[in-house]
């Protein structure tokens, strides 16, 4: 396996995949490309989230509070302040770190191990959506609307004319995100995120300072996180609490690295390979769907219940996604091929 | 050692004396003290206008008071089945408020449609709802029973957003409510006596709906109270909350009583729904604050625990209604919020820690 | 100066005593063994040691520094390692992964770690099971993971708790004869929970006896075999003495 463990060998990947994803903008329409962008950006936040729910095993209920705080921050410093997006959103990201990192202190000092945090997060995405929908200086529920400029500006993130350069920028956000990903992996941090997720009392004895790495996990997760839902702001041009705080948006960023398999470098990837198409085909289902269907035309939610039952199913049925599962699959394919000559798991004695 | 034999005094005048300046700080015109012509002594005078400011919003601090206790008694409900869940499967449901939303559409449509009284109709929603909660748990949770913890916590949330999107699906987003034909003015209980509604006790307002839901969830709570304490059924639920294996040892099957506390959890939502449409709406979205602050009910009164889902149900209610007089111009649900915060951090066993249920 | 000083150290657990006013030092370089019936102590013992639980009465010195109120990592990093007596690998990663952990303590950079983690796999045994996933070891193979995670990260004194249970005679051997080697070639100091009197006989340069939560013999095997407290601690308990 250390074939698969190296430096390199990731990081030529991501070059490679890098490479691939730089030339499609050449010969796709501009439809093809808005759903390449959201592909891209779906894989970037659930690579982000994967960092804390997937190494450190600490799942993450409620991303969307780090998400949120990321889209207000850069709008609202947009919108009042004149302060360009890419400044704003790496306040955002301060935020959305200091928030995660009290938030893991608070539910990572005592008790009940797992329901504590897992209520947490779910419970401080909600909360900061039900504030969000009473706060004047922020539009309360109506939400805010980035300002049209006519054109194209880098220096506000704003490409009304040449939406490619969405494309360019969320790449960037992917590539950068993944490296960080791959990098942490292989280093002193990802192993002892990893070695915690496996058996805390363990990694203790072995001189990891649990708590401190946990925090750091989130940390870092909640700042890549705020960071991406700046983008949607800059992408969407609007924001409002529900949806950017709404348990929908937790749901989707952790659906792509739970059905690609947490844990992995490249589960979020392929999930998120996998299951746009999917969702694109859905949202095409209901803008004309076949006659005995013809109720749910237009209608909202479709898309959004289909994420709730892939969720179920995921779940039930696969609960390590696919890359996590895939090598089992190797494996039964391979004795079966082989015959299982009697090649036991269990080893003789060393 | 006089801070610890005191330390719960300690702590709650602090939190009384903080509570006092924050209301202090916001709603008395101690401003004015600061003048050159103010008269008298700094605090004298704060004191001076913070009986004024009394004076003149009494009634608001009283109507917050009241309206707070009687939702609180409808949360304590929703916290109550929330927490024997937890006790018992050890899972936070996090579907519990999307299944409150379905016991709201229920509790229309019988209206609505049939004309079925609300409250008459819980002998329906009740076991509908009761009947849901098995089905769900049998065909959604079981499966998954040896899968990670956090898998399952996933589960319910998916389950949630279907739940809540089938909803929006069939009932799109359009608010729906009832609205009785009795309980305004005069109204007469059982025959027996007649009542001008709405009631003004201490001068505030008190309206039929909010009680009879404060009456009801208190009886609703009675009952399951006693199924718990004095049925053997009861007993079992409490025995597998508090030792799993323990229970199993003594022959109490496990797997059914993990589906029939789901079930009583879920029918006691159902039963706050009942309780709760006639002066709330069904939409979508409806269960979500009934979610979140049976959340931090069940953490403020240690999760597990019934009788600490009650009192942190009034102490959430009344915080909630409170939140705008100590804060005005933000949300009801900052206070809400803080004393989240200030649980984990000072006490995340809850009030009363993990007890029997 | 002794390595490590317990001095007087008492652990309760609401009624039960489970460690009663026990004393004793460990010298630089020796091997210590711990022994007495089930429930004497030994663990808990271990776990004050540790960091994983606090005295309630005593001190418990390591190179002169006290250890009371570490948690358990920062008893780690000052040079004390433990195993578990239930092993708990890492079961999503492979062996040298697993070891790899115990390397970063004192290696930064993943490639010493690496380098490290190596040879250490290398030096126990398990390098034909280097990259196989630790759960899919058998109960030899764990019991050898533990130690080699243990090791890497460097300690100069490990406490290690019945690394024998549950492996067979000619197993326990052999991993003794690994305890040895690794005591010799990494200038280990050892502090040693077993039943297995045979094991504890061979390694150790003293015995400690533990007994309802009191230290009743401490002195060179040979001794403590044939003392008339220690017997009597253990009549009518069988132990094991592995029949070569």
């Amino acid at each position: 396996m250390t074939l698969f463990r190296s430096f390199q060998r990731d990081y030529v990947i991501l070059a490679i995949v890098g490479a691939i994803f730089c030339i499609f903008p050449a010969f796709t329409n501009q439809f093809q490309l808005s759903v390449l962008i959201l592909l891209i950006y779906w894989a970037y936040l659930g690579t982000a989230w994967n960092i804390m729910g997937g190494y450190a095993g600490q799942f993450s209920f409620g991303h969307a509070a780090f998400f949120g705080i990321g889209a207000y921050t850069s709008t609202v410093l947009f919108v009042n302040y004149d302060i360009s997006p890419w400044i704003g959103m790496m306040v955002g990201a301060g935020f959305a770190a200091t928030f995660g990192a009290f938030m893991g202190f608070l539910t990572f000092r005592f008790g009940v191990k797992g329901h504590f945090f897992a209520l947490a997060t779910f419970a401080f995405a909600e909360m900061l959506r039900l504030i969000a929908q009473d706060l004047d200086f922020i539009g309360s529920s109506i939400g805010l609307s980035l300002p049209i400029i006519g054109g194209d500006s880098w220096r506000y993130m704003l490409f009304e004319d040449s939406p490619v350069n969405y494309y360019w920028v969320i790449l960037l956000f992917l590539v950068v995100g993944t490296a960080i990903s791959i990098w942490i992996y292989h280093s002193k941090i990802g192993y002892y995120l990893q070695a915690l997720r496996e058996d805390e009392e363990a990694a203790s004895a072995l001189g990891i300072n649990v708590l401190r790495y946990k925090v750091l996990a989130v940390a870092i997760s909640a700042a890549l996180t705020a960071l991406g839902g700046s983008f949607f702001a800059q992408r969407f041009t609007f924001i409002d609490p529900s949806l950017v705080f709404g348990v929908a948006v937790s749901i989707e960023i952790l659906l792509r690295p739970i059905f690609g398999g947490s844990g992995t470098i490249w589960g979020p990837l392929v999930g998120a390979i996998v299951l746009t198409p999917l969702e694109e085909f859905t949202r095409a289902f209901v803008r004309k769907p076949p006659e005995f269907l013809s109720f749910i035309q237009g209608r909202s939610g479709v898309d959004v219940m289909l994420f709730g039952v892939i969720v179920i199913i995921v779940v039930i049925y696969m609960p390590d996604g696919l890359v996590g599962t895939f090598p089992t699959w190797v494996e039964r394919l391979r004795k079966r091929v082989r015959g299982d000559n009697g090649r036991a798991t269990q080893e003789a004695t060393p | 050692m006089l801070w610890k034999r005191y330390r719960g005094w300690f702590i709650g005048s602090f939190i009384v004396l903080s509570l006092m300046g924050i209301l202090i700080y916001n709603q008395v015109d101690w401003r004015a003290c600061l003048e050159a012509d103010a008269e008298g002594f700094f605090p004298v005078c704060v004191a001076e206008n913070a009986v004024t400011w009394y004076d003149r919003y009494d009634v608001v601090v009283k109507q917050a008071a009241v309206s707070g206790l009687l939702i609180g008694g409808v949360y304590g409900l929703v916290a109550l089945g929330l927490t024997m869940i937890f006790g018992v499967l050890e899972i936070i449901n996090f579907a519990h408020g999307a299944m409150m939303t379905i016991g709201l559409y229920v509790t229309f449509v019988l209206y609505d449609s049939l004309g079925i009284d609300p409250y008459l109709g819980m002998v329906i929603t009740v076991p509908l709802l009761f009947a849901l909660g098995l089905i769900t748990y049998r065909v959604v949770i079981h499966p998954a029973r040896n899968a990670p913890h956090h898998n399952q916590l996933l589960l319910t949330l998916g389950l949630s957003l279907l739940i809540e999107n089938v909803l929006l699906l069939a009932f799109t987003a359009t608010p729906r409510s009832i609205r009785l034909p009795y309980g305004r003015g005069e109204t007469s209980i059982f025959g027996l006596f007649e009542v001008d509604f709405p009631l003004r006790p201490f001068g505030a307002t008190l309206q039929f709906p909010q009680l009879m839901a404060f009456v009801g969830a208190l009886v609703v709570t009675g009952i399951l109270y006693l199924i718990l304490q004095r049925s053997d059924l009861g007993r079992a639920i409490r025995a597998t909350s508090q030792d799993r294996e323990g229970a199993a040892i003594v022959g109490i099957n496990t797997n059914w009583i993990n589906m029939v506390t789901f079930g009583i959890g879920t029918a006691c939502v159902g039963a706050a729904a009942a309780l709760v449409l006639p002066f709330f709406r069904a939409e979508p979205t409806a269960g979500n604050i009934f979610n979140i602050t049976a959340f931090v009910i069940v953490v403020l009164g240690g999760m597990g625990n019934a009788l600490g889902a009650l009192l942190g149900g009034l102490i959430i209610g009344l915080t909630q209604e409170m939140s705008l007089i100590f804060f005005p111009g933000s949300s009801k649900l900052i206070g809400v919020f803080a004393i989240f915060i200030l649980v984990l951090l000072f006490r995340p066993q809850g009030l009363l820690g993990k007890a029997n249920s | 100066m002794s390595l490590l000083t317990v001095s007087n150290v008492t652990k309760r657990f609401g009624g039960l005593v489970a460690v009663d006013n026990v004393s004793l030092t460990i010298e630089e370089g020796e091997v210590l063994g711990l022994i007495g019936p089930n429930g004497a102590g030994k663990t808990t013992l271990f776990n004050a040691i540790s960091g994983t639980h606090i005295p309630e009465e005593g001190d418990i010195t390591f190179d002169g520094r006290t250890l009371i109120g570490m948690q358990p990592h920062e008893v780690c990093q000052l040079g004390l390692a433990r195993t578990f007596q239930i092993v708990k690998p890492f079961a999503a990663l492979n062996v040298v992964d697993n070891v790899k952990v115990g390397a970063f303590l004192r290696n930064r950079n993943a490639r010493d770690a690496e380098a490290k983690a190596r040879e250490i796999v290398d030096f126990v045994g398990l390098s034909d099971h280097a990259e196989r996933p630790a759960k899919n070891l058998t109960t030899s193979g764990r019991k050898r993971l533990e130690l080699a995670r243990a090791l890497a990260t460097e300690p100069r004194l490990m406490l290690l708790d019945e690394v024998m249970a549950g492996l067979t005679p000619t197993e326990s051997r052999q991993i003794v004869q690994v305890i040895k080697q690794i005591k010799d070639h990494y200038h280990l100091t050892l502090l040693v929970i077993e039943h297995v009197m045979q094991a504890i006989m061979t390694l150790s340069d003293r015995v400690a006896v533990l007994h309802h939560g009191q230290l009743i013999a401490i002195d060179n095997p040979q001794k403590i075999a044939s003392d008339s407290a220690v017997i009597e601690a253990y009549l009518g308990k069988e132990f094991e003495f592995a029949n070569d």
